[in-house]
Parts: C-alpha cells; structure tokens; sequence
C-alpha cells in the first residue's frame, strides 16, 4: 500500500511537472506547479517526514506560489501571449539534455555507497518514536544548527528589506 | 527501506525537468517556478536519505525552504523592476548588457 500511495504521489509530480513547463500561460504553470508541490509534500510525509510535509503545504503551496501568482496578477501576465517556447530545434536540444541529466544523476545514485555512514536499521523511527517527529527535527536544529538557524533569519531580513527596495518605485 | 532508490530517481527526474523548464522557457516568471521545481527535487531526496542518515536532512530542507523563500521574494521583486522598465518579462528582450 506505502509503494502505491508512492508511485501515485510520484506519478501526479512528474505528469504535473511536466505540464507546468509545457504550459503557455502563467497562470495555468503556476496552478500545475502547486499541484507538484502538494504531491511532494505527500512523497515526504510516505518518507517518514511528516513536519516537513506539512511545512512544505504551508510555505510552498501556501506562501510562496500565492506570492507567484500575486506578481502575476500585479504584472496582468494572466491573458495568452505569444508563446515564449522555441520552435522545435530548442525543443528537441532541451529533451536531450534533460535525459542527458536524468541519465546522469542516476548513475550518481547508482554508485554512492554511503555504506560507512549509514544509520543502524531503524534509528530514524526509533528516535521518530521517544522524541517525536518535531522533536526530533527541532533538537537538531536549534541544539547543533543553532548559529545556521540565527544566520537564516538574518537572510530572511536581508531578503525582506532588498524585496522593498527593489520593487518600490521611489524611498 | 526500498523506496530509497525509488525516491532519488524521481528526484532526479523532477530536478531534470525543472532544469529543462529553464531552457525551454523564456517567460522569467516560469524560469522562477521551475527553480522551485528544482529546489523541491532537492528537498526530496534529502527527506529520502534522512531515514538512513538521521535527521540532518530535515534540519536541512528548512534550511532550503528558507533560502528558497528569500530567493523568490528577492527574484519577484526583480521581475517586478524589469516589467516596469521594459514592459516585458521575456527575458530574450532583455539585452541590455548584450550590446
């Protein structure tokens, strides 16, 4: 039932991935890709990580494409323009190299043992089970990555602060 | 678990179609969501190999999930400025430094 559930979740990211670059408006790629991310959140919650899925659904589906198709709508892209996607010479050169990538990282799969540092046999569900799935995640973060984290939110000011002045017409 | 191998593959075939979207695609606002597509492939296999390799991955997609936040407000923004100089988002018309 879990590989089902997976092969399910798997199939509807890629078809909708995949109609999210083919589509000619903004809208509908923007719609296709919330479609990706709410069947990868449900990839994570199959892998074990149920936080993350559900972070995932809240900043990805909730936040970040809201602010896409806000910028759409601010910027009136919603009505069919003449198509941004080339003839199909650039089609077949983009096929190409995206097996070429799809081959590549594959292989890279295929021989990275990590053997050595590999977990005992269920550790992650062990801890999952005293700890929680936050906990867990949450005595990580802010015990090993304390200082990353502080750092992020520095980022994220920075962000907040250049998103204002680069899109404001005048201080 | 055996949907390890299963969760890299289509990883790595969500990361090839987003780099695909980039190349195809000449609208700047599709080339920002299909890096979001790759940046999500990426999320994916850290959660994939987390259950193997402790709950580093987890810690590690917040991480990403951060950076991808302040990347798309940052890009947007961007987007937003070259629109109002250009009246355009395709980026083949945006060649000012092209000569």
């Amino acid at each position: 039932m879990l590989v089902f559930n997976f092969w399910l979740f798997a199939g509807l990211a890629m078809i909708s991935a995949l109609l999210c670059i083919t589509r000619r408006s903004p809208v509908v790629s923007a719609l296709w890709l919330i479609v990706t991310m709410f069947s990868i959140a449900a990839l994570f919650i199959i892998l074990g990580g149920q936080f993350i899925g559900a972070i995932q659904v809240l900043v990805y589906a909730g936040a970040i494409m809201v602010l896409f198709l806000f910028v759409i709508m601010l910027l009136n892209l919603g009505r069919g323009e003449p198509t941004d996607i080339p003839g199909w010479w650039g089609k077949a050169i983009t096929l190409g190299i995206g097996i070429v990538l799809i081959v590549e990282l594959w292989a890279v799969t295929r021989i990275v043992p990590a053997g050595e540092i590999r977990l005992p046999a269920g550790t992650m569900e062990q801890v999952m089970d005293q700890q929680g799935a936050v906990g867990a995640i949450s005595n990580t973060l802010f015990r090993d990555y304390l200082v990353p984290f502080e750092i992020a939110s520095v980022l994220l000011l920075a962000a907040v602060v250049g998103a204002v002045v680069l899109a404001k017409r005048r201080l | 678990m055996d949907l390890l191998g299963s969760a890299l593959a289509v990883s790595a075939i969500l990361f090839s179609m987003g780099v695909a979207g980039v190349l195809l695609r000449r609208n700047a606002i599709i080339m920002f969501m299909c890096i979001e597509l790759m940046l999500n492939a990426v999320n994916l296999s850290f959660v994939a190999l987390a259950q193997q390799l402790g709950p580093e991955g987890h810690v590690f997609v917040l991480f990403v999930m951060a950076v991808a936040a302040a990347e798309a407000a940052v890009g947007l923004a961007i987007i937003i400025a070259i629109y109002r100089h250009k009246e355009t988002v395709n980026l083949d018309k945006v060649n000012l430094l092209s000569g």
